[in-house]
């Protein structure tokens, strides 16, 4: 039991930890939101280094377990991490593009004790996929694997990133998780950070095709009679006048661990011009309880106005930090998304110009437009 | 509708498991959680797919003598289970 006074009394332990296991990736989607700056291979934590995070989130009270990245199949080392997670109590999460994921591994998974997988898929058109993923023979690899994942056993989420590029084709997507006997399918617009931020002109879909999408998702649900996948729409934001209630507040139940040991509240927030305590060199209870960084926008006092003395902050936090500093310089300042920001035209003129782009040309994701766009800002 | 000479048992998309942290037992699933009341947790850990409802009803009753007739609360509860698919 915490002792009485300690700041565990009136913190939540994390429920849910990712492991962003590495920034390495065989696909260069446009719309991802890891970090502009992909960072250095070698610098990726050792095994042992998981390990010790998964036996001290754990102990912490810990539960959901998320093994993302990049591509969290490039690390020779997670069927041994998983079987660490399992036996640990974790229920295991591994989000993957499925590049990678033989027959053999996924097994061994299996094996391992692995929960469930998440299969990210660009489109139900093998071209469109394809050509988003930026790889030949994308779409038919996915699914085929897809098909391996639920010949083995597994509850199986597909993720589609929802874009200008693919939100016409949302009822072949539909049609295709159906057909491939999906649990889950959540059909999300990206969230612009990171890459997505980049390309946000040329990704986000105009107000209409997202209500007309929106209709035909409600059309397929209501003929479901229960029966079939369950289809999840994510609407973007910036359509928004109320933030979302990122991470359900900053430090309250996420824990986000990158390739390089960083502890963050997000896996986003490696953008926040701050300094993040690394798992190499402090345990994960102090780090949750004591950072400076884990308490920064913790709670509700750091709230400036019109948060501060907003009725509905305990709903939606003040939305996100990151969309905060994004748009409007200041990681404190409400989230523009909201009406209540003095900073609220942004997103509006942000939903404009991505309305009017005609031009579809995306950056791609890969190490060497990371390194250019870290060498200019430099 | 739930038949009392029935077994049914934790539907395979959920893992039902006590959590200490949260002293609480708690049905996961992808990328989610619901943490369940005393009682729910107490009814759900006993399917296992061949006790029947019936007899779960019986040990339920045996443990908590105090308890009031205990079918038609447990039977209601494994009807919104049922239809929640956390149970089949």
């Amino acid at each position: 039991m915490p002792k009485s006074g300690s700041a565990e009394n009136s913190i939540n332990p994390p429920l849910w930890l990712l492991l962003e296991l590495t920034y390495r990736c065989p696909l260069s989607c446009p719309y991802c939101a890891n970090p502009v700056d992909l960072g250095d291979p070698a610098d990726e934590l050792s095994t042992e280094d998981w390990l010790k995070v998964l036996e001290q989130a754990r102990a912490m009270g810990a539960v959901q377990l998320g093994l993302s990245g990049g591509e969290p199949l490039l690390r020779k080392d997670l069927e041994v991490i998983v079987a660490k997670a399992r036996e640990l109590g974790f229920y295991t999460n591994l989000i993957t593009s499925g590049i990678g994921l033989t027959n053999k591994r996924l097994k061994a998974l299996k094996d391992a004790g692995l929960d469930h997988i998440q299969v990210s898929f660009q489109s139900a058109d093998p071209d469109t996929n394809d050509a988003i993923a930026g790889k030949r023979k994308a779409f038919e690899t996915k699914q085929e694997l897809a098909r391996q994942v639920k010949a083995h056993g597994f509850p199986m989420v597909l993720n589609f990133v929802i874009s200008k590029q693919n939100i016409e084709n949302i009822d072949a997507i539909m049609q295709l998780s159906q057909s491939l006997e999906a649990d889950y399918v959540e059909l999300a617009t990206a969230q612009y950070y990171g890459w997505a931020l980049q390309n946000r002109d040329q990704l986000m879909p105009t107000l209409e095709q997202v209500r007309t999408a929106e209709a035909q998702v409600n059309a397929v649900r209501d003929s479901q009679n229960g029966v079939g996948p369950r289809f999840i729409f994510v609407t973007p934001d910036y359509y928004e006048t109320r933030p979302k209630a990122c991470m359900s507040g900053w430090g309250n139940i996420f824990l986000s661990v990158a390739p390089d040991g960083r502890a963050m509240p997000c896996h986003s927030a490696a953008l926040l011009p701050l300094s993040f305590p690394n798992v190499r060199d402090s345990n994960l209870k102090s780090i949750w309880y004591e950072s400076e960084l884990f308490n920064k926008y913790r709670g509700f006092d750091w709230m400036p106005e019109p948060c501060r003395s907003c009725d509905e902050k305990e709903k939606d936090f003040g939305g996100c930090r990151c969309q905060a500093l994004l748009l409007t310089g200041d990681a404190a300042n409400a989230d523009p998304v909201c009406d209540k920001s003095p900073h609220h035209h942004k997103i509006v003129s942000a939903a404009e110009s991505a309305a009017a782009c005609r031009n579809g040309e995306t950056l791609a994701r890969t190490v060497q437009n990371s390194q250019i766009i870290m060498q200019t800002r430099v | 509708m739930i038949q009392e000479n029935q077994a049914y048992q934790v539907h395979k998309l959920f893992r039902l498991q006590y959590e200490p942290a949260q002293n609480a037992w708690v049905l996961l699933y992808p990328e989610g959680m619901i943490k369940l009341s005393e009682s729910a947790g107490e009814i759900l850990r006993l399917l296992d797919g061949e006790r029947t409802v019936a007899q779960m009803i019986a040990e339920l009753q045996a443990r908590f003598p105090q308890a009031d007739t205990l079918t038609e609360d447990v039977t209601e509860f494994l009807g919104e289970a049922h239809a929640k698919k956390w149970i089949c």
